[in-house]
Parts: structure tokens; sequence; C-alpha cells
């Protein structure tokens, strides 16, 4: 066991919906109360339960966004699937005020002690635990050399858009903003190469086929393996 | 108490479950905060390795009468068996009558023959993943070293050329890239195991994370 775990099992509770805001045209931050509050590592996920009325229940899994230096809170971001069986319940019926079940935190591999340094590759909604590093980073290692590679669809659907930092280097897939220089694209080994460091870890996160392809340009430019922290959120 | 839904919103039945029957598998609710899924996600602990049946091996060693390595010529030699049934991953996807076929654990035992104190097993894949089992998960018919999905050769993203196929349990027991079977008395943990997942990993009984 590791200390990203605490010890024995990890326990179901009832959080309170704080707070929630749109992260862009697309995703919904909640900020969650949780009354049994525990401390978490950036990079980790909750798993949330949601029960219907004749009992089914469904669950899935939500990586912490916010830095663990916010106590008595955390946030999650929800990226809205339009087919989707939680995450449209979880991005527009749900209401401040309202109640939710989850429990963690969950998972001692994708999680960020203060290595550095640090360089972080998402793509979509995989913005979301590396947002936490990067908070936590800001404040507690403010001189760590850091840098990010965000890969979205459109403008519309970059998450944290105001708290990135200009030097984030963004990649537009679908279309870019009015005026944007280059066509939309997928990420290449350039963007690997002008972001890379030459030491530290990497840490990719997004859906299946970005992680797959970020991993493999990693290794093109030189990274170990065992420095490329993946994490992988599903389909597309 | 637990929070029910607003009822604005209706959790939907999984799609495959509004479908008919399927041909394979038990067709019954998935084990508990699972869902249905009808493609084959990947989870891999950081890039997805590379492996030629050239130059893969599979060793079988430890507390054993006999360690034994086959290369990919002599594992092919091998008596052969197919697994028809569900498949359960801890994010929470399970996939209905998925086929995998390959070579019995069991095969593999009787010609290493464990030895009497030999409980555990820690499973190792090429790139150093490990995870850990209960010897008697893996015999009497219920763990394979599968090479063949749905009648093609397992995919490299699924772990080929090879896995380890242990379909009653999470999938990450289910060493992808298989290289390693070393029996143990006691048991030592793997890659999720020291990393908050349950030691054993039992969809039905939901034991997801440690202490579940
Ligand atoms: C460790 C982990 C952390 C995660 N963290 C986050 C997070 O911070 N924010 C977030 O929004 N999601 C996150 N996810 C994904 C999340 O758990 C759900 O899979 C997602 O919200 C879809 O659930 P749903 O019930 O709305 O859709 P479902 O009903 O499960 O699926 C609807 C359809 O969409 C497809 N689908 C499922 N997941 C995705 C996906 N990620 N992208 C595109 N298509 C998909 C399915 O195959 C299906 O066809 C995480 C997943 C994991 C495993």
């Amino acid at each position: 066991m590791t200390d990203a775990t605490p010890p024995g099992a990890i326990t179901w509770q009832v959080a309170d919906v704080v707070a929630a805001w749109a992260e862009s045209s697309t995703a919904r931050t909640l900020r969650l109360h949780l009354p049994e509050p525990w401390t978490y590592l950036p990079g980790q996920h909750v798993d949330v339960r949601l029960t219907a009325p004749d009992g089914y229940q469904a669950q899935r899994s939500y990586s912490i966004g916010s830095s663990p230096a916010d106590e008595g809170s955390i946030e999650l971001t929800i990226q809205r699937l339009a087919d989707g069986e939680v995450s449209p319940y979880l991005c527009d019926v749900l209401e401040v005020g309202d109640q939710i079940e989850l429990r963690g935190p969950i998972g001692g591999y994708f999680v960020w002690r203060g290595e550095r340094p640090v360089l972080l590759v998402g793509g979509g909604s995989g913005l979301v635990p590396l947002m936490s590093i990067l908070r936590h980073l800001r404040r507690t290692a403010p001189d760590a050399p850091v840098r990010m590679i965000a890969s979205v669809r459109t403008p519309g659907d970059l998450l944290y858009s105001g708290e990135l930092g200009d030097d984030a280097r963004l990649i537009y897939t679908r279309a870019g903003p009015p005026g944007w220089a280059e066509p939309p694209r997928r990420l290449r080994p350039e963007d690997i190469a002008a972001a890379a460091f030459d030491e530290g870890p990497a840490y990719v996160c997004g859906p299946t086929g970005f992680v797959d392809r970020a991993a493999d340009l990693l290794l093109a430019a030189g990274y170990p393996a065992d420095q490329i922290l993946t994490e992988r959120f599903g389909p597309t | 108490m637990t929070p029910r839904l607003r009822s604005r919103h209706e959790l939907r039945l999984p799609r495959i479950l509004r479908q008919a029957t399927p041909a394979r598998g038990h067709g019954g609710p998935p084990p508990p905060g699972q869902y249905y899924e009808s493609g084959f996600p990947t989870l891999t602990v950081g890039p997805t390795p590379k492996v030629e049946t050239a130059a893969w091996n599979l060793r079988v060693d430890g507390l054993v009468e006999h360690a034994i390595e086959w290369d990919w010529n002599a594992f092919k030699a091998l008596p052969r068996s197919t697994f028809e049934g569900d498949i359960h991953c801890v994010t929470k996807w399970s996939k209905l009558g998925t086929s995998f076929s390959g070579v019995s654990v069991d095969e593999l035992l009787a010609l290493a023959q464990p030895k009497p104190e030999a409980k555990y097993v820690l499973a190792t894949s090429v790139g150093g993943y490990t995870t850990n089992l209960p010897l008697a998960d893996l015999v009497d018919g219920k763990a394979w070293i599968a090479d063949t999905h749905e009648d093609q050769p397992l995919p490299r993203e699924h772990g080929g050329p090879a896995r380890l196929l242990v379909p009653h349990l999470y999938f990450w027991k289910s060493a992808k890239w298989i290289a390693q079977l070393r029996l143990l008395a006691e048991d030592e943990w793997g890659f999720w195991e020291r990393n908050g997942y349950h030691h054993r990993g039992d969809p039905w009984q939901e034991q997801r994370y440690t202490g579940d």
C-alpha cells in the first residue's frame, strides 16, 4: 500500500454540491463539500454513484481537478456526453444544494508527489487531473519548471482557459479560434519536442486514442517508458 | 440515506440489456457498479509495449518442481482451449459474450508441477507490470494464456501476442504481454494492488479497492 491510499476501506459518503459553474461550453465543474474529508494527491479520482428511484445504480470515475491545498471541498469537472448515462445528469440536472454519493481518493499511480520538472499533456477532459497538478504545483512549488500541452476540439471545449497560463501549448483538432495561424490538426512530434524536458515525468491524460498517440510520441522523443504516466478516460 | 436522483433524469438501462439476449454470456445484469460496453476499451500503465513473437517467452517458475520456459513455437504446440463469456474492468465497463482462446494455465502447471507450499502467483509482463493472484484462482479451468480474441490474433493494445486471462476477476488481473508466472508461498502485491486496488478483485463482490 502507498501513502496515497488511506488505510482500510474507501467508504461511500454523501457529498453536498456547494457550487457549480460552466467550465467550457460542454463541461461543468461541481464543488463538493465532503462531510468526512480526506486528503488526496493531485491526479487521484473519485467514484460517483447515482441511484434511481427504483434502486438501480450507476457508477463512474471522475478525476479531482482542485488542489489538495483547498481543504474542505473538492472540485470535479464533467464533460457532457450527449448520449451518456451519467454525465448529462451531473452537467444538466444536478443543482447546488443537491447531494451525490462518492468515494475516494482512488489511485496511487497517476499522482504527483512533487516531482520536477513536470510535463503535462492533456486531451479534452484529460485536463482535469493535470489541472490539479498545475494548481497544486503553483501553490506548493511555484519555482518548479512545468509545461503543458492541451489538445481540444474547439476553443469552446477548452477547460480552465483563464488559468492554463500564456505558455500552454494549445492544439485544436476541429477548429481554432478566429485568426488562429494553423489549420486543425492532431498532436505532432514537434509539439512534444518544443515542450519536453531532459528529465522528470510526463503526465498524459485523455481519451484512449489521444493517450496512446502522446505516449508513443514521448517515447520517440526519448522519454523513458517509466517516466510516462498515463490515465486513459475511455473511447474516442 | 442514499440520495435519489431528481426525477427529471432517467438512468437508462444499459443498451445491451435492451437488445436481444446475446448469443454468449449469461445475459443477466452486470456485477454491481458495472455497465455493459459494446466496444473493448483499453487500460494500460504507460505506453503500449511492442512485443514480437520472436522475442516472446513465457516462464513458469518459483515454487515448482520444474521451472519451464516456452518460446512462441513451443507455446503454440501446447493443447489449446477456448473461453466464452463476460469480462469486467474495474473502470466500470463489462463486456458480454467475449471469446478468447489459448492455453489453459492448468496445462502449464501440469508440466511445471507446483510444490505443495505454493499458494500465490505473481504474474509479470514485458515492461515490468505485475499483478498477484491466489493460485486457486488460476486452476481448474478458470485461467488461460490467451493469444487469440474473437478468432483473430490478440491485438497489441489488448496484450498481444499473449496475455493472462482470468475472466472471473477484474481485468487488471489479466496481465497483458505476459512473460512470467512465479509461484509463491506468501502473497506479494503487484502494481495496482500496491496502488490502492484490491488484492483479489472479485467483481461480484465489488472488490475494487484496498479494503473493499
Ligand atoms: C480514472 C478515470 C477518471 C475520469 N475522469 C473524468 C473526468 O475528470 N471528467 C470527465 O468528464 N470524465 C472522466 N472520466 C470518464 C467518466 O468516468 C465517464 O466515462 C464519462 O463521464 C462518460 O460517462 P456517461 O455515463 O456519461 O457515458 P456512458 O453512458 O458510459 O457512455 C456513453 C457513450 O459514450 C462513450 N464514452 C464513454 N466514455 C467516453 C469518453 N470519456 N469520451 C468519449 N466517449 C465516451 C461510450 O462508449 C458510449 O458509447 C474518467 C474515467 C476514468 C476511468
